[in-house]
Parts: structure tokens; C-alpha cells; sequence
């Protein structure tokens, strides 16, 4: 599903300015714990958080997510959407909770599988 | 690749979470300019940023000297800050002796270490207890890309 | 729908024998923010996060949380299992992560 498809699914609001909304996201991982988000390392993935500080935005750059919905109404700060925007990473926002955002999604069939790129295991 | 060697260094202050993550993802860039395979540059950023958050959450000051030739990435991340006092425990995943103030900004999961060893080729933690920790990891460039199992 | 039905349905493994499993689940909380759980979960929930430290069970306790499943094969800590036992918190574990585990028990009727 496209970023469009979701945002209307979690009845989303756009925050970023220029984030390319067609994107087509196949993968979603929700985690407040940004180590965690390194540690599992999913490419070309949505990331669902309730986290809003400017580390989301800098883990999502370092892990390659191509996009954040924070969820429970949270909203980062002015600061933080602008870094965003400089890196081109869209976000979103909802009311609903992870736990709704994540079972909806996956009921449209988005899927937490990570890559296997990792060559030391 | 040409032949050079690219060095660097980036200076990191405790505490500075606005900036966290900066040296990384300018480190990123960087490798990225230089051609390096996609995998390779994402094992880079993680475990190089993973370093970062360590030293700004929990030291004074540090830096991140990094050196990278058509062999290899290596990357030196010293800082001046509590040390460590049992690395072996501090490797494994999940122990973490971040406050709580930490863990509610995302941080401190106990990941950091572990993360840094999944993604480097080779890594050395050294540390006195009380005066600083060093961290040496190096990528290399020349392996042959592995897929897991 | 019990937390019994929930863990056979989906494969959970329980750290703690003896807690009660027949509680009745009315939902499904993420979170890895103890200030967040803290603040908006609801009594009856169930709690999934990969957090392991013992500070999990008072969380739970005060919340009146029906029971807490760790994801990505997250185990808990002794003292956590201890605390959990005597507070009557069932723990249980899974190989799924949060997404994954979150979807299926949204599937199940959760949501």
C-alpha cells in the first residue's frame, strides 16, 4: 500500500512538507526504542512510534525507513519536522493507538520481516 | 573506488541529544559519496550511531575518528565518561544501566553494544572505570556480501 | 477472550506458572514507554512491549493490565519473573515482533 493508502486507513494527518506520499510501503515495524529499530533493521519500511524527539528522525535516516506515523495523537516538534523534511522523510500523524495502528495495518496486509543483509550472524 | 584514504573526525559532546546522531549521519553521507554498496554503508550507520548515542548519553565528551580505504571502514570512538565496568555484561543484549530519564526518550534498551558486534567485522572495547571507554570496529569493504541463513 | 485462549492461539510461552491465565483480555496496549503505559493504558489490557526490567510488573500492577507479552524472544529477568509471580502478573513471551504479534491479536477480535 502507498503512504496515501495508509494515512487514509489511520485517518493519518500529513505533518511533513514535502514528503512524496506514493511511496509504496510493504514492510512496517512499531517500536518506541530506537536501538531496537537499529537492531531489527527492515529497508524501505514505515515506522509506527510514540516517540516524537529528533533521534526518531536521525535512527529512521541511519536504518533507511522511508517514512513515521506517530500514533496517540503525539507530535514532534517544529524542529523535528523540519529535519524531516530536510531528509526527505514523510510523517504522519494519528489518533489512533499503536495497537490499533499496527492491527489495522496488518489487516491491509503490511508485514514486519527483516532483511537479511546482516553478514556477521 | 580510487586509492585514497579517507579520513576524519567528528567531536561529540554529552548530552547534545539535539545534535545525536549527526556524526553518523554525516558519516553516512560521506560513505555514500564515495560509492560504498548500500549494505555495507547501512552496517556502517548503525553500529557508528549506535557508538554515538553511547557516548553522548552517558559521557562528558568523545570523538569519532574514522578512516576509511578501498580495504576497509575503521572507525576509533573515544570518549571521556564513566567507563565500563563489566564489558562482558555490557554485551549482552538487553543489560543497560541507562536511567530512567533515558529510557523515556527511547534509549537504553541495552542494545547498543550487541548491535555494534552484529554489524562490524571486527570491534574492541576498552575501558578504565571512571575515565573513558574506547571503541575500535572495522568494516570491510573487500568481503563478499553475505546473505543469512 | 481469555489470556489463556490467547497464548495457545498464538504460541506464547508463559514465564510464570502459577499466575492466572483466565483473565479476561480487553485489548491490546504497545508501548516501551513506562510514562506512556502509565498514562493511557487501559485496565484489562494486555501489555506488549520489550522491556524487561522488573519496573514492567508495578506498571502492570498499577494498571490493572491483564498480563504482559515480550516480543522478539525477549526473556524477562529473574527478578522481574519473581515480582511478577508473587504480584500475580502473568508474563509471556514471543518470537514475533510487536507489529506482527499486535496485528494477529487485532485479527483475533481484540481490536
Amino acid at each position: 500500500m502507498t503512504l496515501e493508502d495508509i494515512r487514509k486507513r489511520l485517518g493519518a494527518v500529513v505533518l511533513s512538507r514535502n514528503g512524496d506520499m506514493t511511496i509504496a510501503i510493504e514492510k512496517a515495524y512499531c517500536a518506541d526504542l530506537m536501538s531496537d529499530v537499529l537492531a531489527f533493521s527492515m529497508t524501505n519500511s514505515l515506522l509506527v512510534t510514540g516517540l516524537t524527539n529528533a533521534q526518531v528522525i536521525r535512527t529512521a535516516e541511519i536504518a533507511d525507513i522511508k517514512a513515521i506515523v506517530f500514533v496517540q495523537s503525539k507530535r514532534p516538534d517544529i524542529e523535528t519536522i523540519a529535519m524531516a523534511d530536510e531528509k526527505r522523510i514523510p510523517l504522519m500523524v494519528t489518533s489512533c493507538s499503536m495497537f490499533d495502528a499496527c492491527g489495522m495495518l496488518y489487516e491491509q496486509g503490511l508485514r514486519c520481516e527483516p532483511d537479511r543483509s546482516h553478514s556477521n550472524e | 573506488m580510487n586509492d585514497r584514504c579517507t579520513e576524519g573526525c567528528f567531536f561529540l559532546t554529552g548530552k547534545d541529544f539535539t545534535n545525536a546522531g549527526a556524526a553518523s549521519s554525516n558519516l553516512k553521507e560521506i560513505l555514500e559519496s564515495l560509492g560504498i554498496r548500500p549494505d555495507i554503508v547501512r552496517r556502517t550507520a548503525i553500529a557508528s550511531f549506535e557508538a554515538e548515542m553511547n557516548v553522548i548519553i552517558y559521557a562528558v565528551a568523545g570523538m569519532m575518528q574514522y578512516s576509511i580505504t578501498p580495504e576497509m571502514i575503521r572507525l576509533v570512538i573515544q570518549d571521556m565518561g564513566p567507563g565500563i565496568k563489566d564489558i562482558d555484561l555490557a554485551m549482552k543484549e538487553g543489560y543497560s544501566t541507562a536511567p530512567d530519564y533515558i529510557r523515556e526518550m527511547g534509549f537504553g534498551s541495552g542494545m547498543g553494544l550487541p548491535n555494534i558486534k552484529k554489524n562490524a567485522d571486527t570491534l574492541n572495547v576498552s575501558s578504565v572505570y571512571g575515565e573513558g571507554t574506547t571503541l575500535e570496529f572495522i568494516i570491510y569493504l573487500t568481503k563478499p556480501s553475505q546473505e543469512g541463513p | 477472550m481469555k489470556l489463556r485462549d490467547i497464548a495457545v492461539s498464538l504460541s506464547l510461552e508463559c514465564k510464570t506458572p502459577g499466575a492466572d491465565l483466565d483473565r479476561e483480555v480487553t485489548g491490546g496496549y504497545v508501548s516501551d514507554l513506562l510514562s506512556d503505559v502509565i498514562g493511557n493504558a487501559g485496565e484489562g489490557q494486555v501489555w506488549i512491549t520489550l522491556q524487561v526490567h522488573i519496573n514492567i510488573v508495578a506498571v502492570a500492577s498499577l494498571k490493572g493490565l491483564s498480563g504482559i507479552i515480550l516480543v522478539n524472544n525477549r526473556t524477562p529477568d529473574e527478578d522481574t519473573i519473581r515480582k511478577a509471580s508473587a504480584e500475580n502478573i502473568p508474563v509471556l513471551t514471543s518470537s514475533l515482533p510487536a507489529f506482527e504479534l499486535a496485528g494477529r491479536l487485532y485479527a483475533l477480535g481484540l481490536g
